[in-house]
């Protein structure tokens, strides 16, 4: 079932709720057991029985191939979808309770896969003014936010630029900027380089590991293996529910499986276990170039 | 039998304040049976260069040759010129308009102004030689299809023009793992079944590095590097810094080379990578 | 093909007009097209045409460009001026079989071809002199009042950000689907009015599926931005009427107040 569009009881100040935030709730998202699926009658679970806590501060990267489920899990963390079975809390607050949703959307902001159909305004400071202008904020405050945003991004340069003149990778930090500017203490992105090249790729993982640092909450959704890497946390979704869960180390040793459900290993974990199976003594779970290197050159 | 490319310059906006040389002395020649890949990051000029390939656009200054005929010279063959070089853009699902599959396939032929049995002859044929079962998707709506199989449709009307050489616009773009390599592997079976000479262009070398015998390094809109995926490889830092993906392996090769392991460069899978670290531990040890 | 478009262009230079409040641009373009219609003799339009250059040499913005935005309705223009030429009944100058040139005919041929001249020209310095951003601000603010009839202001004002955020990207995705089905042999080119419209239905398809997707899309990233309509939004940019306001508008009203004087003299 999607949201109803406007929600006409829910006009609560966005102050409030900058002071809920006050005493840290330390698991800024809590899943419990979700079912979802788009057809009322059918029994095709596009989502079956989840159920996955975040903590605050975490990066988070959930993969999966392409109808896994791990777009809609995104949706439902955003009270774009409500669950059919289950229940989602997003800083305590429960995604189906009506007058929370906008308190909800803020405190998860969400980046989208295709840039183009994401950025609303001509100019980029106008887009990133977007989010706080909904919120009801002080022109003078969102002012500040935008310009604190683009900085953060490493955009400021181009704030009264076109969006449609930018790359890929800048317009995705202009959307990131959108997000940071409404204050969200979590940011989910839905596949956000899946358009991107490489070097559009890489200046986006790069923001997100800086805003990581600064203390937000990151959950990544990617197909993407040498993006997941660089996570402190990796779940595997397949036919709807979680396969794998742990550190980038304890997830990718387990090449075999991972292989099984549709999806890429980095090829130095690969590498490192061909050579365990050919008797050279070095662990079977390395995920980084310099390590195993490291391990070769001693 | 070839597409030349002599001494081509393109630029974009002449005369304005954006005026942009998108391609400067680009001398290319692609033969028949090559599988020949372009990489370059978005602006290099790689896609200008494929559109020049079939006379979407007209190249400033120098020519392209196809098959003989020099583009643009006769109005009157620039639809031989569209038959001859298949175009497949990105993300070519975009494309698709009509209500069933076998009439969008249907579409190059019927512009073609072919007899009826032979455009039939060429759907079934296009759209198994992109792995569809004829009977079972020739009645669906290209609308309903999953995201791989309706580019793999796209590519069918491609194919159905009879093109004697394909090109491919970041064909694996958006897709999972899984899909890219099924397609890729649609690509393979068509360059070998079907006599197709293919042209891959893509910003990553890990994608097209094991299909591809011959590979183009476009970079400022001119020609950077020249030679096969090995030669390429082994040159995996400048790819890097000019904005391209380099798989891990070639990062890893590179990193124990730098160490002063004794290990060729020129590794492109894990495979090769195994053997020739085994053999450089295994001479250490002894 | 769509290269040369200039809908809405702005030349952006920093002059006095361009510095001018939306508001008060736009309400002075109005005027000036209220008072083209007032004016009944050469030798106002006279006076009109030399305010008009005034303001544009202000602005700073090469009389060229001011031109150029009457490319695209010169066929306009053309057609009324021969239509006027025509059709006004009245004192015959000369007749061939069934054309007849009046006295009258030639003055109203005149009169429409400069009005319709200067109200491009006029609009043509508004667009160019204000960003589309900050047009589409003017244009809701100074509907706002009329919100309590029920003019949905702020959805106007939205509705026309998206279209002018929307129109490069859908332009860069027509010449897309174009090259794609050009290659697949599709002509759009050639035939008469009937096999041409039917050739643009692979183009019109995509094109019309695609913004589709694109508008439901946005919907989505809006709602997760926390947009709900325009009630209790507030903006980052506000307009302000400043001290080169008062200034144009006084001139303004002079140059009004003549048009009128010389109208009821």
């Amino acid at each position: 079932m999607l949201r109803t569009k406007i929600c006409p009881y829910s006009i609560r100040t966005v102050y409030e709720n900058k002071y809920m935030g006050a005493y840290m709730i330390e698991n800024i998202i809590k899943i419990e057991n979700v079912k979802y699926k788009y057809e009322k009658e059918s029994n095709d679970y596009a989502l079956n029985g989840i159920s996955l806590e975040i903590k605050q501060g975490e990066f988070t990267a959930i993969i999966g191939h392409n109808g896994s489920g791990k777009s809609t899990l995104a949706k439902l963390i955003n009270s774009i979808l409500l669950p059919t079975e289950g229940k989602i809390y997003v800083k305590g607050m429960d995604t189906s309770d009506d007058s929370k949703l906008w308190d909800i959307r803020q405190a998860a902001g969400m980046v989208f896969q295709n840039p183009d159909n994401q950025l609303v305004a001509t100019i980029v400071e106008e887009d990133i003014a977007f989010g706080p202008e909904n919120q009801g904020v002080e022109p003078s405050e969102i002012r500040k936010r935008v310009d604190d945003a683009l900085n953060t991004v490493g955009m400021y340069e181009y704030r009264k630029r076109p969006p449609h003149m930018l790359s890929g990778g800048q317009k995705q930090r202009i959307a990131i900027a959108g997000i940071l500017a409404l204050n969200s203490d979590c940011i989910v992105l839905d596949e956000p380089t899946a358009m991107l090249d490489p070097s559009g790729r890489r200046e986006v993982m790069d923001t997100l590991k800086k805003l990581n640092k600064a203390g937000k909450t990151i959950l990544l959704i990617t197909h993407y293996m040498d993006e997941a890497v660089q996570a402190d946390r990796v779940v595997i979704i397949d036919k709807g529910g979680i396969k794998l869960d742990g550190t980038p180390k304890e997830v990718f040793r387990n090449i075999d499986e991972i292989k099984k459900f549709g999806l890429d290993v980095p090829q130095v974990t690969e590498l490192a276990q061909e050579l365990v199976k050919e008797g050279i003594n070095i662990p079977t779970d390395i995920i980084d170039v310099k390590e195993l290197v490291d391990l070769l050159c001693q | 039998m070839s597409i030349k490319a002599e001494n081509i310059k393109y630029i974009y906006s002449e005369g304005t304040p954006f005026r942009t040389v998108a391609l400067d002395n680009i001398s290319i020649e692609v033969k028949e049976g090559d599988f020949l890949g372009i990489i370059g990051h978005t602006g290099s000029g790689k896609s200008t260069l494929i559109q020049l390939f079939n006379g979407l656009e007209k190249p400033t200054e120098g020519k392209i040759i196809v098959d003989e005929i020099t583009v643009g010279e006769d109005k009157k063959l620039l639809s031989k010129v569209r038959q001859t070089v298949g175009l497949v853009f990105q993300y070519p699902e975009y494309q698709l308009f009509e209500e069933t599959v076998a009439k969008d396939v249907a579409f190059g032929p019927m512009n073609l102004k072919l007899p009826q049995d032979e455009i039939d002859k060429r759907v079934r044929e296009s759209l198994e030689l992109v792995g569809f079962n004829f009977n079972k998707i020739k009645d669906a709506s290209p609308f309903d299809l999953s995201g791989g199989q309706k580019r793999r449709v796209a590519i069918a009307g491609v194919l159905a023009m009879k093109p004697n050489y394909l090109v491919l616009d970041e064909p694996t773009a958006g897709l999972d793992p899984a899909g890219r390599n099924d397609l890729f592997e649609k690509i393979k079976t068509l360059h070998k079944k079907a006599n197709v000479t293919v042209i891959l262009v893509s910003h990553s070398m890990e994608d097209i590095a094991k299909l591809v015998n011959r590979v183009i390094v476009l970079y400022k809109g001119k020609i950077h590097m020249e030679g096969t995926p090995k030669e390429i490889y082994s040159q995996a830092e400048e790819l890097r810094e000019i904005g391209l993906g380099v798989p891990q392996v070639a990062e890893i090769v590179n990193e124990l080379r730098s160490r002063g392991f004794n290990i060729r460069t020129d590794i492109l899978t894990v495979e090769e990578a195994k053997e020739e670290i085994l053999k450089e531990v295994r001479k250490r040890n002894v | 093909m769509f290269k040369n478009l200039t809908i809405g262009q702005h030349y952006p230079v920093e002059s006095p007009v361009h510095e001018l409040d939306p508001r008060v641009k736009i309400i002075m373009t109005f005027v000036f097209i209220i008072s083209l219609f007032l004016i009944e003799s050469f030798i106002t339009y006279l006076v009109v045409g030399l305010f008009l250059a005034l303001a544009i040499k202000v602005s700073k913005v090469p009389i060229k460009f001011v031109i150029k935005g009457l490319k695209p309705i010169l066929m306009i223009i053309v057609i009324t001026f021969i239509i006027n030429l025509l059709m006004t009944p009245g004192k015959i100058i000369f007749q061939i079989g069934f054309i007849k040139i009046t006295e009258e005919g030639i003055r109203q041929a005149g009169f429409m071809a400069i009005r319709l001249t200067l109200l491009i020209m006029g609009t043509s310095l508004l667009t160019l002199t204000t960003s589309p951003i900050i047009l589409t601000d003017g244009i809701e603010s100074l509907l706002n009042p009329f919100k309590r009839f029920g003019l949905p202001a702020h959805e106007l004002a939205m509705m026309m950000t998206i279209a002018l955020r929307f129109i490069p990207t859908l332009m860069e995705e027509t010449e897309k689907i174009m090259k794609a089905q050009k290659s697949r042999g599709a002509d759009f080119e050639s035939g008469n009015i009937m096999s041409r419209a039917k050739n643009l239905v692979p183009l019109l398809v995509p094109l019309f599926i695609s913004a589709f997707r694109r508008a439901d899309e946005l919907a989505m990233a809006m709602e997760a931005r926390c947009y709900r309509g325009g009630e209790n939004r507030t903006r980052m940019r506000q307009l302000k009427i400043s001290k080169g306001d008062f200034v144009a508008s006084g001139i303004f009203i002079v140059y009004f107040a003549a048009i009128i004087m010389i109208k009821i003299w």
